[in-house]
């Protein structure tokens, strides 16, 4: 065995202590699952009474599956033999355990850390499992568009319960060890270090290794077809339907591995999850998902964009200019990652209030009990609020988040460059204006570059680093050197109007005006907005966003590209609203009325102004309506890629996810290109240009990779 | 071509389906086996001309399992060479088995033939055969599966029925129903249900006479529950256009659950006469549809449609309209589509005022218009309810 060590004590008990070489935290690679063999061969030699799984890594017991091995196999479609011998190679695993649970002696699961996924599965396999206090437990394959296919989804239901296991199981979410108790998963608590020593006492005691569904005598209970169990069924399958939109089907295979295994004979029960986990690998959502969710994204968060040659920054004092919503939620991730941080405003008070963020969030973590006392006033100390430029003096880094207002980010640039050291970076937080034009304010412009926080900055994990003409690739480095200290993940992009995320962003909000002055009923519109797995209709976001700054965004750009009015028919619907003082939310007036203590409502007048001559649905028009709010998205990423402000595809991914939400389960816009096929997609959209304007029209990119069978990632041969 | 007739049909008054029900104290089996006798007796009839007993039954199951129609025709002392099936159109199983019946009978495979239902709700609960459709997963994604309820709830949405509209509707259905057994006009078919000899029911007792709008008003609405839990949010992704949904149905217009049976006689005109009885009703065309299955409701406008075409006949042709009151959107909707006139349309009251007991309603409204066109010496009737997974079925007759 490569990856568990086992030694055997005076009374036959094997202690197998699961260690992964070369790793901080074991995951089941192939080289894991090939052990089990051996393992169950140990366990079977006459001179065995029974074993202990247990962990060599302090941090935890097991973290699942090999993520990368699987995304690799994700997403291709199989038939016939070719799919009969993928099966006998995904479900090795399952019936590995399996054989390890027949054993016929007495098997225990010491766990003294997190145990998730597979390492959850394997422990699941063991005929009792006994956890201290603050181990976790969870399946949360679900999150990146698989399902438990080493035999979780037949075991959870079978030891907590249909609904305890779904729950488990469609969330995805880790479970306390207390939890996990109560509900049967895990069957005894103790002391920390006390796990191996509960195990053998329990085989010891001379308990069967036998697990309880394979006693004759064994009855599930709240089938799907008695009373409990339609009612459960029934709701829980509308739940899961009426929330995901039937954008994921590893919910939909999830429910369909407890509803056809219940009941059934284990090794049954096991043959139908496996074919269930094969098909839910195969789709194309598994494939985007793991894909962008977790390698993706964990790629750029480690850095794989900076340059490599620069060496590491070290990133101690940080100066933020602009105490509002953006500075302040600056200056609190930076004082929780250790920074040393000036907040700079106009007035001492106007920096104090930016301060009084943290206060707050800071105060609510203590009373929530997630930080104590001392860590909050070890946070706030290192927030310095001031009126005083002096106090840059010493930074490593300023980040500029002043009004979007360029003479006045000139002002603040010229003040706090005076202070800064030659190698000190200087970073503007707009989301907006272009980088290189406000680099020409600075007096060392190789030494500007934009990095772009998300509202609210505490729990947005995107920033968006633009580079501008002049900006140097050591101080791309630094910035990324930056943001990697406060722990959110980076894309990197090169200056254009909107940069990525805002430019392609804006396009579902205007293809949903589009709509709205098709004719098309604004319910319809919404409604369909949210079917496509965006987080909000384009109205309702419209809503939010504030129309009359969409309004204001669009005067900037007729502008700078000397547009007018009537250039686009959708600015006429922004101007119109905002002169109707139709601004949004913010004023309880938009698309939407915002009445008081009841739910929002379309707003009466909207037929009106934009009347509809498309009041009913048909699976088609769905279909078309759905289509058009993403494929324009998906246009403008493209876009984005052909003329070079996004450089990879990883990154348009990443950041759509991210950044705005970008519908999940496809992984993105190009992911969700990749998927339709280059070929099929650049057809639809030529289609759709033809029928809706030159806003479809595909960029010679996509046109080229078409023409060539191309896609934006490789795809593994079957 | 060979044609089918209706000789005779009869029903038990509906009682009320639970507990205090004056009907739930009879097994099933005993209110389907009281109409095969009551046909056999006001007829004279030797069973053993009887080929086939086709009877509608929506949860077969426990005591309704087990092919009730050949069971209850044992039962009932018929000759042992009478044949059984029992029938699952959802809600028209009674009208599918009269249809059957008479479509055996014109085929040639049946000279004559019994078609009817049975359905003691009280006694086997709606839903408690469970199936697929709801709880199997990947049945209930794929066809957006939503409970009824909410399906009628939509209709009253998209189609602009107000609470007021069918309320309003539900009170006139107890008027008519009330008015409607004054008058006596249910007397030729009523069967009153006996025990050992006693008389246990003679007459519906689902009705309130007295409903008011006012009192109507008062009900909750009764879907919303499981409406904003968990359905809403499905039939909204078949249906986007709703932003909300009018939930506006409740017990008061909605059919009643109740318990009964029924039972059509139908034969060829030929092989009736020679047993000496009296044609009364020739069937004119028979069919059944699918439409929309999430929004279940609409099914009865689609095969109205296609069982007029069949026939060659227009809405115009038809004198009255028995369509099952399900829901009152169902009815509002079938007149608004169709452009009828509530004066054609369940001119005796419905399901909201007499109850609707699942597998016995087809046959029983069948025999309701019939005697209600010799009552007003009119020709022609249309039979039609809305189905489960959104079909329909329909019936045309005329008198003969």
């Amino acid at each position: 065995m490569k990856n568990f060590t086992h030694s055997i004590d005076q009374d036959g008990i094997v202690t197998f202590v699961f260690d992964v070489p070369g790793r901080t935290m074991n995951t089941f690679t192939e080289s894991a699952v090939a052990d089990l063999d051996e393992l169950v061969e140990i366990i079977r030699d006459e001179r065995v009474k029974g074993a202990v799984l247990t962990s060599g890594k302090s941090n935890g017991f097991c973290a699942g599956a090999d993520i990368g091995e699987l995304a690799e196999n994700a997403g291709i479609r199989l038939t016939g033999e070719a799919l009969e011998a993928a099966l006998k190679k995904s479900s090795r695993m399952s019936w590995a355990l399996r054989a390890l649970e027949t054993v016929g002696k007495p098997v225990v699961a010491a766990l003294e850390g997190l145990a998730f996924g597979g390492g959850f599965e394997l422990a699941l396999a063991a005929h009792r499992r006994i956890a201290t206090k603050a181990v976790k437990v969870g399946l949360p394959e679900v999150t990146i568009g698989l399902l438990p296919g080493g035999g979780g989804t037949q075991r959870t239901p079978r030891l907590a319960g249909v609904r305890n296991a779904l729950d488990l199981m469609l969330t995805g979410a880790p479970m306390p060890a207390e939890q996990a108790h109560a509900i049967g998963l895990i069957d005894e608590i103790v002391e920390p270090g006390k796990t191996v020593e509960a195990a053998k006492a329990w085989i010891r005691a001379g308990n069967e290794g036998i697990a309880p569904w394979d006693r004759k005598d064994h009855k599930m209970p709240d089938g799907p077809y008695t009373d409990a169990g339609m009612n459960l069924f029934s709701m829980i399958n509308a739940q899961v339907h009426g929330k995901s939109y039937g954008n994921y089907p590893a919910q939909r295979l999830i429910l369909r591995c407890v509803y056809e295994g219940f009941g059934l004979p284990m090794d049954a029960a096991l043959r139908v999850e496996a074919r269930l986990f094969l098909a839910c690998q195969q789709t194309s959502q598994a494939r985007a998902m793991l894909r962008t969710n977790f390698i993706s994204k964990q790629a750029l968060a480690k850095g794989a964009a900076r340059p490599a040659d620069v060496p590491p920054y070290q990133v101690r004092k940080v100066a933020v200019l602009g105490a509002g919503m953006m500075g302040a939620g600056i200056a609190y991730v930076q004082a929780r990652a250790g920074i040393e941080t000036v907040l700079i405003d106009t007035s001492l008070a106007n920096a104090e209030k930016g301060k009084g963020y943290s206060v707050g969030l800071l105060d609510k973590a203590v009373a929530k009990g997630t930080t104590t006392t001392e860590q909050r006033d070890a946070i706030l100390a290192r927030i310095q609020p001031t009126e005083d430029y002096s106090a840059i003096k010493g930074s490593d880094l300023v980040i500029e988040a002043v009004f979007e207002d360029r003479k006045l980010k000139a002002d603040v640039t010229k003040r706090a460059e005076a202070q800064l050291a030659p190698t000190a970076v200087f970073a503007s937080n707009t989301s907006t204006l272009p980088i290189t034009e406000l680099a020409t304010a600075a007096e060392r412009p190789e030494n500007f570059i934009g990095i772009h926080f998300f509202s609210p900055v505490d729990r947005m994990d995107l920033v968006e680093i633009i580079v501008g003409k002049k900006t140097s690739q050591e101080t791309l480095a630094k910035a990324l050197d930056y943001v990697k200290l406060l722990k959110k993940t980076p894309i990197v992009v090169n200056d254009s109007r909107g940069f990525y995320t805002s430019r392609v962003f804006e396009t579902y909000i205007t293809e949903g005006l589009e709509m709205l002055l098709d004719g098309i009923a604004p319910a319809i519109i919404d409604n369909v907005g949210r079917m496509t797995g965006m987080p909000r209709g384009p109205l309702e976001l419209a809503d939010d966003v504030a129309i009359d700054l969409l309004d204001r965004i669009a005067r900037q750009r007729r502008l700078d590209l000397g547009e007018s009015e009537t250039a686009r028919r959708t600015d006429k619907v922004l101007i119109d609203m905002v002169a109707a003082e139709r601004f949004g939310r913010k004023n309880g007036k938009g698309f939407y009325d915002y009445p008081q203590g009841a739910p929002k409502r379309l707003w009466s007048g909207l037929a009106e102004a934009y009347p509809v001559k498309v009041a009913r649905t048909t699976p088609e028009l769905i279909e078309t309506l759905k289509q058009r709010l993403l494929y324009r998205q998906a246009i403008e990423a493209a876009r984005c890629m052909d003329e070079g402000v996004v450089t990879a595809a990883r990154d348009a991914d990443v950041g759509a996810t991210l950044g705005w939400g970008f519908a999940p389960w496809t992984g993105g816009p190009i992911s969700l290109i990749d998927s339709v096929g280059v070929r099929e997609f650049v057809t639809r959209v030529e289609k759709f240009q033809a029928e809706y304007g030159e806003r479809f029209a595909p960029p010679r990119l996509l046109k080229e990779m078409a023409a060539e069978g191309k896609t934006f990632y490789p795809i593994k041969a079957a | 071509m060979r044609q089918a007739y209706i000789f005779d049909a009869v029903r038990t008054p509906r009682g009320r389906g639970n507990a205090k029900g004056s009907l739930h104290e009879v097994p099933a089996i005993a209110l389907a086996t009281q109409v095969l006798q009551a046909l056999r007796d006001r007829n004279g009839l030797d069973t053993s001309v009887v080929d086939d007993v086709l009877l509608g039954c929506v949860s077969p199951l426990g005591e309704q399992g087990a092919n009730i129609a050949r069971v209850s025709a044992l039962n009932a002392g018929f000759a042992e060479t009478v044949a059984g099936a029992q029938i699952h159109r959802f809600c028209a199983s009674g009208l599918e088995a009269c249809n059957i019946a008479a479509a055996k009978v014109i085929a040639g495979e049946a000279e004559v033939a019994i078609g009817g239902g049975v359905e003691s709700m009280s006694r086997q609960p709606m839903g408690s055969d469970g199936g697929a459709w709801s709880i199997d997963p990947d049945v209930a994604f794929r066809t957006y599966f939503t409970p009824q309820g909410i399906g009628a709830d939509v209709i009253a949405t998209l189609y602009g029925f107000s609470r007021k509209d069918v309320d309003s509707f539900a009170v006139e259905s107890q008027r008519r129903a009330a008015q409607a057994w004054k008058e006596g006009r249910f007397a030729k078919s009523i069967v009153p249900v006996v025990h050992e000899g006693i008389t246990v029911l003679a007459r519906d007792e689902h009705m309130r006479p007295e409903t008011s709008l006012e009192g109507l008003g008062n009900l909750k609405p009764a879907f919303e529950g499981i409406g904003v839990a968990a359905f809403d949010a499905v039939i909204k992704q078949r249906y986007p256009e709703l932003e909300t949904i009018n939930h506006v149905h409740h017990a008061g217009n909605s059919s009643g659950i109740v318990d009964g049976a029924a039972g059509v006689l139908i034969a060829t005109r030929e092989k009736g006469e020679a047993l000496g009885l009296k044609p009364r009703a020739r069937f004119v065309a028979t069919a059944s549809i699918g439409s929309e299955p999430s929004i279940m409701l609409t099914g009865p406008v689609a095969v109205t449609k296609k069982a007029l075409a069949r026939a060659g006949m227009s809405v115009s042709d038809i004198d009255l309209f028995e369509i099952n009151e399900a829901f009152a959107s169902v009815v509002l909707y079938y007149m608004q589509q169709l452009g009828l006139d509530h004066a054609k349309v369940n001119v005796n009251g419905g399901a909201i005022a007499m109850g609707h007991p699942l597998g016995a309603t087809g046959a029983m409204i069948l025999g309701t218009v019939l005697d209600e066109l010799e009552r007003t010496g009119k020709q022609t009737a249309l039979v039609t309810l809305c189905v489960g997974a959104g079909m329909g079925t329909a019936t045309i007759i005329e008198r003969v």
